[in-house]
């Protein structure tokens, strides 16, 4: 992997994603900010993608079974090149194609229509089994939400993947420690979702899931074994990247004050000079 | 039509399920048919081996099952989904609703164990409103099969047609009503039997009570049609705005609640294009309960002998 290309990558999804949701004026800054690094290392890296032909047959799949994480997975798709940038800022507008939920229909590059939390899942294990026997070599991508593991249709998927041995599934959770009314330990405690993981079958490490490096690592380890299907839990945070959001108590849905614009006003003006700096330099 | 005798068929309908899967798996390797556990109830634990990639039993699990269905369709397979009826619809309804039908994919549903012929299994196992939930389903397509020639039909011809297709049945021997190369438009009813006073729109086990409430009735004097309307969504709108004109009033009956199914749809072409006295016979504000067919037909009032009353008071109105 081409460390740098990648964390630049990265740069520009984040950077994307705060200028798509300040746009807006309100929407799930929290946990469409901690998976992008991880976006960045499935659509810079790992993932056989083509974004002039999005339905390309010899594809891998990816599906944001957290589909709250909407705004983050578009930006990821425009800097790669499968809808023009300025599209971004047509989310969640009237007729827009970039619902806040990602919707398969409307918009080139999404797999699957997600947002009921606990179906994309379902719906990835179903693409993985079907190359599986069809005897095709397209590995498919889920991310799901450590608050979504909440639904019990995740563990029914979880346990339907390891009994039929996908090992072209990679699972990310998103450990991000926090869901829409607090944290996820407070509600209902996760314990440890690597072990449950673990249990169920599953080819399982833990990440930092800030660190492209690490997440790239342990995707490579994973696609080293063919038994068993792959999770990978993301230690994030929710609003990685802009240290004021990640301390920012309620910040799964956010509707910025005064003080929170400022900050995400400075946090987009910190990456566009890490950007062009970049190019300069 | 087939004949008047109204005698159960030898092959029950599960039967036609599996064979016609198996029929569908053989010719296409992009069918692939999902089970929760309930193959030997629906026979299809007989043709495993002979399509073992093909059928695939999700365990109990039917949320799972419907979302793996969607994703298989994503890359061009054709699942067909089997449960009973209340699994396959109000256990899973967000599932088929979000990850079938809002997101456009690909499945083939059949619901079996229809209304009261669940018997033994009871109120639990016991669905009078999966057609209600279903037709709330945009787009999709919602038949209930009346005997064997037409479940075979069905299963076929839905192969080839996109979306999300409910077929609801009994799992085991309906009453013979066609002849083996009869076939079934969707959004088209059959017409079996033609009258002038009443008409009597039925689907499923209440197509041969209606049947056998026409001869009685004929022997009174009252000459009534009878339409099978299997295709529940899309309904025969026109054939039933042509005989609410011509016969002046409809009876529907169902082995469902009037809520929703057969009895609403058809009241909803009435109202909307040519209103005339109607009566819903069906379940109504009753769950289900243990017991067998004939005791609750009797229970929920769903006997030729209900309609017949049905079909004399509306007339005397």
């Amino acid at each position: 992997m081409d460390l740098e290309k990648v964390e630049r990558f990265r740069d520009e999804i984040r950077l994307k994603t705060l200028q798509e949701l300040h746009h807006l004026g309100f929407g799930h800054y929290g946990g469409s900010l901690s998976i992008i690094e991880t976006l960045a290392v499935l659509y810079g890296d790992v993932m056989q993608v083509n974004p002039t032909d999005p339905m390309w047959e010899d594809r891998d799949y990816f599906i944001l079974s957290k589909g709250h994480g909407g705004p983050g997975l578009y930006a990821a798709l425009a800097v790669k090149g499968y809808f023009p940038e300025e599209m971004l800022y047509t989310l969640n507008q009237n007729g827009t194609k970039l619902p806040s939920h990602p919707d398969k229909n409307l918009t080139p590059g999404v797999d699957m229509t997600t947002g009921s939390l606990g179906q994309g899942i379902s719906a990835a294990v179903g693409v993985a089994l079907s190359h599986k026997l069809s005897e095709r070599k397209n590995k498919t991508f889920c991310i799901v939400g450590d608050g979504e593991l909440n639904e019990g249709q995740c563990w029914e998927a979880f346990q339907f993947a390891a009994h039929h041995k996908l090992h072209n599934l990679f699972v990310f959770v998103d450990d991000n420690k926090k869901q829409l009314d607090g944290l996820t330990k407070d509600i209902i405690d996760p314990i440890d979702f690597a072990a449950k993981m673990d249990a169920f079958g599953f080819y399982t490490c833990k990440v930092d899931g800030s660190d492209v490096g690490d997440i790239h690592q342990a995707i490579l380890q994973g696609m080293n074994q063919k038994e068993k299907p792959v999770a990978i839990i993301l230690d994030t945070i929710k609003g990685q990247g802009v240290r004021y959001l990640e301390e920012l108590a309620d910040n799964h849905h956010i509707r910025p004050n005064e003080s929170d614009t400022a900050a995400i006003e400075q946090a987009i003006h910190e990456l566009e000079t890490k950007l062009k700096q970049e190019v300069g330099g | 039509m087939i004949s008047t005798v109204y005698e159960k068929e030898k092959r029950e309908m599960r039967q036609v399920y599996a064979e016609t899967i198996l029929e569908l798996a053989k010719a296409n390797p992009e069918v692939i048919a999902l089970e929760a556990d309930l193959m030997s109830a629906i026979t299809t634990n007989k043709i495993k081996a002979e399509i073992p990639n093909q059928l695939i039993n999700s365990g109990i699990m039917e949320a799972n099952m419907m979302g793996v269905a969607a994703g298989l369709s994503l890359t061009g397979k054709i699942p067909y989904v089997h449960t009973f009826g209340q699994f396959a619809t109000r256990r899973t309804f967000d599932q088929l609703f979000v990850s079938g039908g809002y997101a456009k994919t690909n499945i083939k549903i059949l619901g079996s164990d229809a209304g009261i012929t669940a018997e033994h299994n009871g109120g639990t196992h016991m669905t009078f409103e999966d057609i209600g939930l279903m037709r709330l389903v945009p787009q999709a397509h919602v038949y209930e099969a009346s005997d064997s020639t037409m479940l075979g039909y069905l299963l076929r011809r839905i192969e080839k047609e996109h979306g999300i297709h409910y077929i609801r049945t009994i799992r085991k021997n309906a009453v013979k009503l066609y002849e083996e190369n009869e076939t079934f438009e969707d959004g088209k009813g059959k017409l079996l039997r033609d009258g002038c006073d009443v008409t009597i729109i039925a689907t499923g086990i209440m197509v041969a009570e209606a049947l056998q409430a026409a001869d009685i009735l004929e022997r009174q004097g009252i000459h009534a049609a009878v339409i099978d309307m299997y295709s529940i969504k899309p309904i025969d709108a026109e054939l039933i705005t042509e005989y609410a004109q011509k016969t002046k009033a409809i009876v529907t009956a169902e082995n469902h609640n009037v809520i929703g199914g057969l009895g609403s749809a058809v009241s909803e072409v009435l109202a909307e294009n040519h209103p005339v006295p109607m009566y819903r016979i069906g379940v109504r504000e009753q769950f289900g309960q243990v017991g067998k067919v004939d005791y609750l037909k009797t229970y929920y009032k769903l006997t030729n002998t209900d309609i017949v009353e049905a079909v004399q008071r509306l007339i005397e109105k």
